[in-house]
């Protein structure tokens, strides 16, 4: 059923709310378990299959990318209307239709770098989740120092040849294209980088998990011999990759920061206080029974609804045409460090509850903080460590300079 | 919530910038300091008033300019840049707001003018031992035929040696550490049995201890309902957090500018100091603080002027946030400053001294700790 979205906003949320009462499936609106997550693509085999129908119907409206525009598959709609479609959804707890680095991080610097015919042939399979995206950016060699990256691109008349070593590909060993970074130019540093996308089925092209500290693998090893590339499969300018890699990074960091990587609804686990209350204990008037630990909870509170502030902040000024580089530069710094507090203080509040591995003996969503903790130490790693961050703001806001 | 200021109320944070800055400047308080004057200045306060800062918060009817908290919050902001002493918190927040909220017509009539014009000053009288504690009033009033006698001591009123009038919280009913039986009156500085004690404070702003021995006030002093008091002190009491957040954030932006000037004009092993990775991320940090505090002030503000429900949490997250950030700040505003820093010649004292009273007016990071984690239901 085509939807034709009302420029009022009172008329729009009216027919949002219609149109998801109509098509969200019931079990679309449980507490999805982990198990049950969609990142689409080719391996995606739906565990539950009202996820695919919700997925389906969503992606026909263009609503996993709301604001993309319509001729590529988006919904054409504005911020305002995104938000209460947002909004809308979380009223009525329907789950997030599709998780995707293509619609995240790939897609936004697309559709600002790349051609008009790769648009039209990229953008609609990531709306629909039939193409799910990995990033190729981080090298043995060059985590914190990115530029520093030398997997090699070479022009071989009618294709490009990649040889090569990547590291911390998320998902690379699920995912079916790789938007990635290589050096066409080893003379220089910044300006001989390119970025290409190509088929992870493509000859030459090896994954290997690597098992973290949680436990889990999210991250893989990936190596490229003699990979052949297309030429058409090089978005912007031979050599001007970084523009674009740099833009994505911004995409990244906003990604995490706005799904605050601290969302436990959904996921079978309490928020922190309910913890401890639960086993630290409370006195006849509801107050934890370790004021210390009390204060120190308030405190970590006080600092994600600050942060929480901060985000409105930056959306509101944005929107004003102001200029909001300096707040969104603090932004991912400030998440990790909160999510990582918040884990920290949720294993205090456990005591041993929060020591379980796996198997019996422990609550199930003890155990996923337990996980989640180990798995927040890597916040203030990926995607730009806290110390980079730090030094982005010293030098781009605070205009601090090196040694001379 | 708005983050961003209307075009009227950019107009007044300039004008308060521009004032603070050329007539107000932390030179200003040295040298008020210097002349034995306690913070005290008539001629700064006469000009404050004909800017119509004192008249922010209050309605046209009563001679006020009636702008919003979030404009109030620009001037406190201001002045909280430069240390500037004033009586706007006190006069132009507390007491304008628990006149208009909670005053009978007459007593409105007979005061916002007075305030907004700058002829009249008041001091919230309500804290009775070294730490805010609202419900830890003892200080007893008690019914005398035509009105009340209060008898009882209060700590540290904040503007209390120069106020003309007095809010005195006093016990009306049941014991100390009860929410319920308190009351609120407006007492002259003047009256029979009220001592008010000057003291020379760490940050040159001055304050008082204050006496009531035998006080008799007119039924017509009492300000809201009797034993009431606290439905009419918490709001009050959050308006004043929120102004005094803001004015902290102006303190540390300052405190936190000096520093960040510091660094790129201080060399040492032939370096500026600001080149130095180790000093880098510590500005970072408070760069990072300064945000997060400010998004807070700035919802605390609106969330006034929009009438929130939860104005008493924002209040509490904006004052708690204040605190810590102005108290970093201003340490590490002495550490980066190195040798320079610890001398009486130098602002940075100025700003450390003035922080810690800041913290502990109107409720310190850990009482507003405790007052979140219970709204909260922790």
């Amino acid at each position: 059923m085509p939807f034709d979205a009302p420029s009022d906003p009172d008329a729009f949320r009216e027919k949002v709310r219609g149109w998801l009462e109509e098509n969200c499936p019931e079990s679309m609106r449980t507490p999805m378990p982990e198990d049950e997550v969609v990142w689409g693509g080719r391996r995606e085999k739906f565990k539950n299959p009202d996820s695919k129908v919700w997925l389906e119907r969503m992606a026909n409206q263009g609503w996993t990318a709301p604001t993309w525009p319509k001729e590529y598959g988006g919904g054409g709609l504005t911020r305002e209307q995104a938000k209460i479609l947002e909004q809308e959804m979380a009223r009525m707890g329907a789950r997030t239709p599709l998780f995707s680095f293509g619609l995240w991080m790939f897609g936004p610097a697309l559709i600002e770098f790349g051609n008009e015919e790769q648009k039209k042939r990229f953008l609609p399979d990531i709306v629909h989740g039939r193409t799910r995206w990995c990033q190729g950016y981080s090298e043995p060699g060059a985590g914190s120092d990115l530029a520093g990256l030398q997997t090699k691109c070479e022009d071989k008349g009618d294709h490009y040849l990649i040889n090569g070593q990547k590291v911390w590909t998320s998902y690379a060993n699920e995912a079916d294209w790789i938007f990635c970074l290589v050096r066409t130019d080893n003379t220089v540093k910044h300006e001989g980088i390119s970025f290409i996308l190509f088929d992870m089925e493509s000859e030459g092209v090896e994954t290997r998990p690597i098992k973290l500290i949680s436990g889990s693998s999210p991250f893989c090893e990936t190596f490229f011999s003699d990979v052949k590339v297309p030429k058409d499969q090089l978005v912007g300018e031979v050599n001007g990759g970084w523009k674009i890699a740099k833009r994505l990074l911004q995409h990244e960091r906003s990604s995490i920061s706005a799904s605050g990587f601290g969302s436990t609804r959904g996921t079978g686990m309490l928020e922190l206080e309910e913890y401890a209350k639960i086993h630290v204990g409370t006195d006849a008037d509801g107050k934890l029974l370790d004021g210390d630990l009390r204060g120190r909870i308030a405190d970590h509170q006080m600092y994600a609804k600050a942060f929480n502030l901060t985000v409105q902040r930056s959306q509101v000024q944005a929107k004003a045409g102001q200029e909001v580089g300096h707040t969104a530069s603090i932004i991912k710094y400030a998440a990790a460090k909160m999510n990582q507090d918040k884990h920290e203080l949720m294993i205090e509040a456990l005591g041993t509850e929060g020591l379980g591995w796996e198997g019996e003996g422990f609550d199930r969503g003890a155990k996923m903080v337990t996980r989640g903790w180990l798995r927040s130490k890597g916040n203030s790693i990926e995607g730009g460590t806290s110390e980079i961050n730090l030094n982005v703001v010293s030098k781009r806001v605070l205009g601090l300079r090196d040694h001379q | 919530m708005t983050f961003v200021l209307t075009e009227d109320q950019e107009m007044l944070r300039d004008t308060a910038v521009n004032f603070t800055r050329d007539e107000l400047p932390v030179k200003h308080l040295r040298a008020l300091r210097d002349a034995g004057k306690n913070g005290v200045d008539r001629e700064a306060r006469q000009k404050l008033a004909e800017l119509g800062f004192f008249g922010v918060l209050i309605p046209e009817e009563y001679d006020g300019v009636e702008m919003s908290m979030t404009a109030f919050g620009q001037v406190m902001e201001a002045q909280g840049r430069t240390l500037a002493s004033t009586p706007l918190l006190q006069t132009a927040c507390i007491g304008a707001s628990a006149i208009l909220m909670g005053g009978t017509e007459a007593q409105k009539k007979e005061w916002l003018p007075k305030i907004a014009a700058g002829e009249v000053t008041t001091a919230l009288a309500l804290d009775e031992t070294s730490h805010h504690n609202p419900a830890g009033v003892a200080t007893e009033a008690e019914r005398d035929g035509q009105g009340y006698t209060l008898n009882g001591a209060k700590k540290y009123v904040q503007d209390g040696h120069h106020a003309d009038v007095f809010i005195v919280v006093a016990r009306t009913f049941g014991e100390a550490g009860d929410s319920h039986g308190l009351t609120l009156f407006l007492v002259p500085r003047d009256a029979k049995g009220l001592t008010v004690q000057a003291l020379k404070t760490v940050d040159s702003h001055g304050a008082a201890h204050l006496t009531l021995d035998g006080v008799h006030v007119d039924d017509s002093h009492v300000l809201g309902a009797p034993d009431k008091g606290m439905d009419l002190l918490e709001p009050v009491l959050d308006r004043g957090r929120i102004a005094l957040a803001a004015e902290m954030l102006g303190s540390s932006l300052a405190a936190f500018e000096m520093t960040h000037e510091y660094m790129q004009t201080r060399k040492q092993f032939g370096q500026l100091i600001g080149s130095f990775q180790a000093l880098q991320h510590r500005a970072a940090k408070m760069f990072t603080e300064l945000e997060l505090t400010t998004s807070c002030i700035a919802a605390a503000l609106a969330a006034v002027d929009s009438q929130r429900n939860d104005i008493a949490e924002l209040a509490s997250l904006a004052k708690a946030r204040a605190s810590e950030t102005v108290h970093l700040v201003s340490n590490e505003t002495v550490q980066l400053h190195g040798g320079i820093g610890m001398t009486d010649d130098h602002d940075s004292g100025f700003y450390m001294k003035r922080a810690r009273v800041q913290e502990a007016l109107l409720g310190s990071a850990s009482f507003h700790r405790d007052r979140y984690a219970k709204l909260n239901g922790y």
